[in-house]
Parts: structure tokens; sequence; C-alpha cells
């Protein structure tokens, strides 16, 4: 859908995404590294998958000018300038406008270009304690946690891919450029869901749930999230409504069929069962047999069997799980290419399918810009 | 709605489908000065109306629910009964007067609804439509329901998230879902610019659980590569150390991190430790994890008798990467946050004045704005209906009289 958009991709860790999610989308995106800079990891191969990459150091005089002639044909150029760096010059929007003055700039900074703290430093886990998500992770009485794998970056890089696109529309009318301007700590707000509006509307902190859901029942009854299974943990939660009550309905009769001992669950009256009211005894009394069930199963005979039953409730994956799911087999998510010893890697495909089909990855993670001089010629 | 020039003036928007996955990608387009009507019916409103808190005056209401003004500001609110013959038809001419089509139900309901792509094409050729569900449109369990906050498990995110010895921890609320809105919103504005250049509509099939893995990709590949399944690890990374987050005064926490034995040097020096600093076996990445319990002990108390905010800027002034952990109330209050106009608060009918929450990129030439607080259920039908479709008031009351707004 972005055939013919020229991107200039010189993000460093915080910005990968952004570039990664226009090629997907058919843009033609060049990412730019410094000699000598390490491009095996997998990190930088799954987020620059389907760029072309170009060595410069834009440091150097030299390099400048080839940046230079690069912005001169470019649509998109993405940044991430490091706060008091040299960067900041380099990715200046009125020096690159006036190279290119339909040249959209994007800027990923941890908390955008101007502001008191623009020149902090942040990785991704100061950018998740400053966007507020991990006050929200972690056990209630433990500390705030961040996800392992870092968030933040992704976050920021998806809002700067919104962002782009957004000021491409606007210079299909205007015939100009600008400049996109976006912070990570912000980007880190839209996980929140609306758990600022609790604040706002009535003066309550929402803080992290931990393992279990709190705050359902006005008895204060806690109910169990994470049910250990055979190979790990199973997401499942007693909800009420007419999902909640199929779904309790339905794992009575699997447990029924696989000969389980219901230990008085077959008394239950699913209709009547209203988690906003149940007390935490006769929570625990539900959850003992459910638990000892979940306890009997695999993840993946989980998954399936709450399916088939049309269950609400998934297994907790790990990366393993989630290679093999014949979900996304079925929609030919993954695709192979080759990786930097020529070997076929598995990527992540493009995460839309448009119009029937999923766009292909085209470039392999460290295939070069063949023809860097294009540059010049333009 | 929009007051100046945005970057998507012009470009008009329905959404049918409530909750967060669909009308979060309509919200932040119609905060750059797209046009986008949300369609509900009275009989099935918004399920973020009544079914999600907070409320004003905690007094639950269709019209007093700020999770669904949330995720809806800066949009018309129509009420179309997509059950009523009449209902469906005024469906579809919103449908054919639109540019992009949003969607978020089950799949397939739209399609028996007769808004299908493939039906809607044939009045305006040139719709794109976005259709966002758990699993897709396709494969063995597209007709999976579920809530995003389990799909996050589905998808890893929860698995990667607590101690390492602990179980899994829950992210709030459905975290995926607001990735598959942003990446939703990318699909979207790319169909747009290919529509701009060869008048070509498009049917964009996003699964919100293959829109989380992209937020993974790294690990994935790595387990491709080598089979090295990812694991939490609470708040370690191999690269740094330390990284961590440690208690201050009152609820506080902080979290820092240093990437360099430089970087820890200053550290140490701005804690009043650099006796660590001297400490040789600290001088390396590896010997500072294998000290952890040592580094961990020199901090706590450091940072246990400092406000969290002001430890940061103490450690931020040495050159060391740290922030306080913002609570959620601490986001309204945090200067950079204000400087930027994060947050803007416009006045709702039944709510009063609410915080609504900007977008996390802003344009130079053409700025975004919160325009207007969510809608109350039905609140422009006549505005829609009558000088967006052209419906006269003959048209638009007996339509109204067959319960087509119902």
């Amino acid at each position: 859908m972005l055939q013919g958009c020229v991107v200039l991709d010189c993000t460093g860790r915080l910005g990968w995404l952004a570039g990664r999610l226009l090629a997907d989308l058919g843009a033609e995106v060049i990412k730019l590294e410094v000699p000598g800079a390490d491009v095996s990891s997998s990190d930088w191969c799954a987020l620059n998958v389907n760029k072309r990459l170009v060595r410069i150091d834009p440091s150097e005089p030299g390099g400048q000018r080839t940046l230079d002639q690069f912005a001169a044909r470019a649509d998109i150029l993405i940044a991430t300038p490091h706060p008091g760096s040299d960067e900041v010059r380099l990715f200046d929007y009125a020096r690159l406008s006036a190279i290119n003055e339909r040249l959209i700039v994007v800027a990923i900074t941890p908390f955008g270009l101007t502001g008191p703290k623009a020149d902090w430093q942040a990785s991704d886990i100061e950018i998740m304690a400053a966007g507020g998500a991990m006050s929200l992770a972690g056990e209630p009485d433990g500390a705030p946690l961040r996800v392992s794998t870092p968030q933040s970056y992704a976050w920021a890089g998806g809002q700067a891919a919104v962002g782009a696109l957004t000021a491409l529309a606007a210079r299909r009318r205007t015939g100009r450029g600008q400049m996109v301007d976006v912070s990570a700590q912000a980007a880190v707000i839209t996980a929140l869901s609306h758990a600022a509006t609790f604040v706002d509307i009535l003066g309550i902190t929402p803080t992290r749930a931990g393992a279990y859901m709190t705050g359902r029942s006005v008895t204060g009854a806690n109910y169990r999230v994470f049910w250990p299974c055979r190979d790990g943990f199973i997401n499942f939660i007693l909800y009420g409504g007419p999902a909640g009550r199929r779904t309790s309905e339905q794992l009575v009769v699997w447990m029924r069929e696989r000969g389980f001992d219901l230990d008085g669950l077959g008394d239950v009256d699913w209709a009547r069962f209203d988690p906003t009211r149940a007390s935490q005894a006769e929570v625990d009394a539900i959850e003992g047999p459910i638990g000892r069930f979940i306890g009997s199963l695999t993840k993946r005979e989980f998954l399936e069997g709450a399916h088939q039953r049309e269950m609400l409730g998934y297994p907790v994956s790990n990366t393993a799980d989630i290679a093999t799911d014949p979900q996304l087999e079925a929609r030919a998510f993954w695709q192979d290419i080759p990786g930097p010893d020529g070997r076929s890697e598995r990527h992540c495909g493009s995460f839309v399918v448009v119009d029937g089909e999923r766009p292909s990855l085209v470039h392999p993670s460290d295939e070069p810009e063949r023809a860097p001089r294009r540059a010049g010629e333009a | 709605m929009s007051a100046g020039a945005q970057a998507l003036d012009g470009v008009k928007i329905v959404e049918f489908g409530g909750y967060a996955a669909g009308p979060h990608v309509g919200k932040m387009l119609a905060n750059f000065g797209a046009t986008v009507v949300h369609v509900e019916s009275m009989s099935r409103p918004d399920g973020f109306r009544m079914q999600y808190p907070p409320y004003k005056d905690d007094k639950p209401g269709i019209n007093s629910g700020g999770c669904f003004t949330y995720f809806n500001d800066s949009k018309y609110g129509v009420t179309v009964d997509l059950k009523n013959a009449e209902g469906r038809k005024l469906a579809r001419r919103l449908a054919d007067w639109c540019d992009i089509v949003i969607e978020n139900m089950r799949p397939g309901v739209i399609d028996r609804l007769g808004l299908g792509f493939q039906e809607l094409r044939t009045s305006n050729p040139g719709v794109i439509m976005l259709s966002t569900c758990n699993m897709g449109q396709t494969g063995p369990r597209a007709d999976t329901p579920g809530f995003g906050s389990q799909l996050s498990a589905l998808a890893g995110f929860c698995g990667l998230t607590g101690e390492k010895e602990g179980p899994p921890m829950l992210l709030y609320g459905p975290y995926i879902d607001y990735v598959a809105s942003t990446l939703g919103a990318v699909a979207v504005l790319a169909a747009l610019e290919r529509r701009q250049r060869t008048g070509n509509g498009a049917y964009l099939d996003v699964s919100q659980y293959e829109c989380g893995l992209l937020f993974l990709a790294g690990p994935l590949l790595e387990y491709h590569r080598n089979g090295r399944v990812a694991e939490r690890a609470a708040n370690d990374d191999p690269d740094a150390a330390p990284h961590g987050a440690y208690a201050c005064l009152g609820e506080g926490w902080i979290a820092l991190s240093c990437w360099s034995n430089e970087e820890f040097v200053r550290l140490c020096g701005a804690i009043g430790r650099l006796d660590l600093a001297k400490d040789s076996t600290l001088t390396t990445l590896a010997g500072r994890k294998s000290a952890a319990a040592l580094i961990h002990d020199a901090l706590s108390p450091w940072a246990r008798d400092r406000d969290a905010h002001e430890a940061a800027q103490l450690l931020q002034s040495a050159g060391v990467h740290a922030h306080a952990v913002n609570s959620i109330a601490d986001l309204f209050t945090d200067p950079q946050l204000v400087s930027r106009r994060h947050w803007r608060r416009r006045r709702h009918p039944v709510i009063g004045d609410q915080a609504y929450c900007f977008p996390a990129f802003e344009l130079s030439e053409t700025p975004g704005d919160i325009t207007a607080s969510g809608p109350v259920l039905g609140a422009d039908n006549e505005r829609v209906f009558r000088d967006f479709l052209g419906l006269s008031e003959d048209e638009f009351n007996a339509l109204r009289a067959k319960g087509a707004m119902d």
C-alpha cells in the first residue's frame, strides 16, 4: 500500500519498529547503521527485516553528505536523536526541510523534543516507569515490574508510524512535509487502557493487581487468574454475564466428560452465580475442583478444548507455544527469509492481511542497499 | 468538528462495534481531523458504556461512564438499530458516505448485517474497511470469542511479566487491544495513501493476536533461530546492571539503570558510595550482575529516604538513567506530560470536565486536538443524518418513526 514511499530509517533501538511497520506495508525503507554496528542480534534482525541496510557514519563529513543525499529523495525520515548529542543538529527539522521541503521528519525520543525532561536519559525501564505502566504490574505488595521484553520501544515505534502516515496524508494536500514529535513516555500511556479515568473521575488511583483479580466482588473476594497446569499456567477467570455463564457450564461438562470429581461444582446454578456478590468461601469452594482439573491439562489441551466449547480463557503462552500455534500457521503469519548466514530464518510476517493476502517481507534483515549511489543521482 | 487545517480534514470514518479495539483507532484519527461517526443503538449501546467503570459519582448510567468517553472523544455519536430493516438501510447510507469503515465484531457478523466489504464496495468502490478481532477473520480459531486481557496471556505478555520463580502477572486492562488499535491505525492510513494514489479501496484483516506478536518479534526470532525460550526476569536486563526499581519515601519507587562502567561510577558518586566504584569486581557488567545483592544493598537505603521524583532528578543531573515510577495519579502532574498538553479537559454534559488523552505524537504544521468530549448516546443523530447524509426533515422523521434510530 505504501509502494513508492521512501523511508530513511536512522533510528536506534527506540525506533526500529516504526520503519518495520512501514516496510511491511510496501514502503522502501533504507536502514542506516554506522560501520561496525552489530546487526546480527535477534532483536535487530526481527525489527529491521524488510529494510535495506546502508552503512554510513553521519558524524563524518562524507557520511553527512550521504545522509543529506538520501534525505533529498526520501518521503519520511525517522530518527531517534539522543538528547544532548550531535544527532539533534543532524536531524533538526529546519536543516532537513531546507534540503527537502516535502520531507516528513519523525523524531522519536523518550520524552519528546521539548519540555523539562527533553534531555533526560531513559531506557525501557525508565520509560515504562515514566509512562505509569510499571505502577500497574507486579504483586500489590511487591516491586513494580516491567515486561521482561522491552515494550516502550514498540509503543513508541507504533505511534511514530501512525504519526508519519498522518503527516503523509497532510502532505497530499499541502505539498509540504512537517515535523512529527513522538514521546515514548506518552506512547506507553496508550497501554494503560482507561486507568487514568479512575483518577480523573473518582479520585481513585489504580495499582498493581498481581496474579489475582481483585475489586470485582462487594465482599472483597479475590479471584484466581493464573492456574498452574501440567506445563505452565492457564489464564482463566470466573466471569458473570452470558459468556461467563457459558464458560463455567462448559467447564463442568468438560470435567464430567473426563470423569473428574466435581466436588460440589455440579450443584452450582451458574445462572444465579454472581461474581460481584460471591464471598471468598464460595469462590474458594468453586475454585478448588477447577484448579485440580486445570492442573491435569496441558496448555495446548486447554486451548483446543476451550475453543471447541466456546469458553473464555487462554493459556499463558511462551515463545515456543506461539511458534507452533496452528492458528498462526493457517493464516501464514510466519515468513521464512534468508538470515545473515544464508540459512532460512522465520520472522513475524506483516501485521495485517490486505485484500486477502499478507504482504510479503521482501528484504532479508542484512541485505545491503544495492545502489546507494542512486541518492547522488536523485 | 475541527478548527483550522488538520492532517486528516475531509477523511470520513464510520465505526461499527465497540469497546476498545475499533473505537481507539477512530479516536486517534479524529484527533488529527478525521470526521468520525460512532454507531451504537439504544438497545445495544457500546459495551464500554455500561460494563466498565468509572462512572460519574460512582453511579452507573448510560451517559455517565468515563471509560466510553475516553475512547470516543472528538467523534459524532449516532444510534442505528441494525436489527431493523430501515436501520440497516440507514447504516448502508452511512457506509456509502464514508471513506473508511472500522468494525470489531466477531468474524462474519458484519457480513450477515449486509454491511460486509464485498457488499459495500458495490456502491462505494473506494471504501476501506478495517476488520479487527481476536484471531483474525480466518483460521481454525477465527470464531474464538475473547477479551483482550486474556489474549495478552496467549500472546506471551503475561508469561514475560513477573518474578523468575513466581507466577505470571496481569497487565492492566486489555493490553493487546491497544497494540492492535495502534497498528490498525497504521494500516488504515497506508490504505488511505494507496487510495489517494490509485483510487482503490482495501479490506484490512487485523488479528489482535498477530499485532501483539510484533511487540515480541525479537524473542520470537530468537526461539526460531536457536530454540531459546524467553522467560520472565522481574526487572533484570541482560545488558545493564544495576537495572531495577527501588522503594523510595512513602509509596514511591524509582527505576534506574546503568549501561556502562562509566555510568555505574557516576551512580556511585551520586549516592555517595564511591567505594563501590573503586571495587575492581564491579567494573564489568558480569561482575556487577554477580554482585547484584551488594549493589541492591547499597541502593536500597539511599532510595528509601528520598522522594522518588527528587531522586530521579538528582541521578539525571549526574548522568544516570533514572525516573520515578509514576503512579497513575502522577501522570496528571508530571511536568513533561503537562508541557506536552498530554491531557486535555473537555466538558461532557453528564460527566462534566474530563481529561482526555492526546496521542503520543504531535505534528508541527497541522497539530491535532481533542475537539469534543465523548458523545452521549445518539447525540448527533440529527447532525449526521441530516447534514452529513442529506436526509430531509421528512425522511429523518419517517426513519425515526420506523425505529431505525432506536
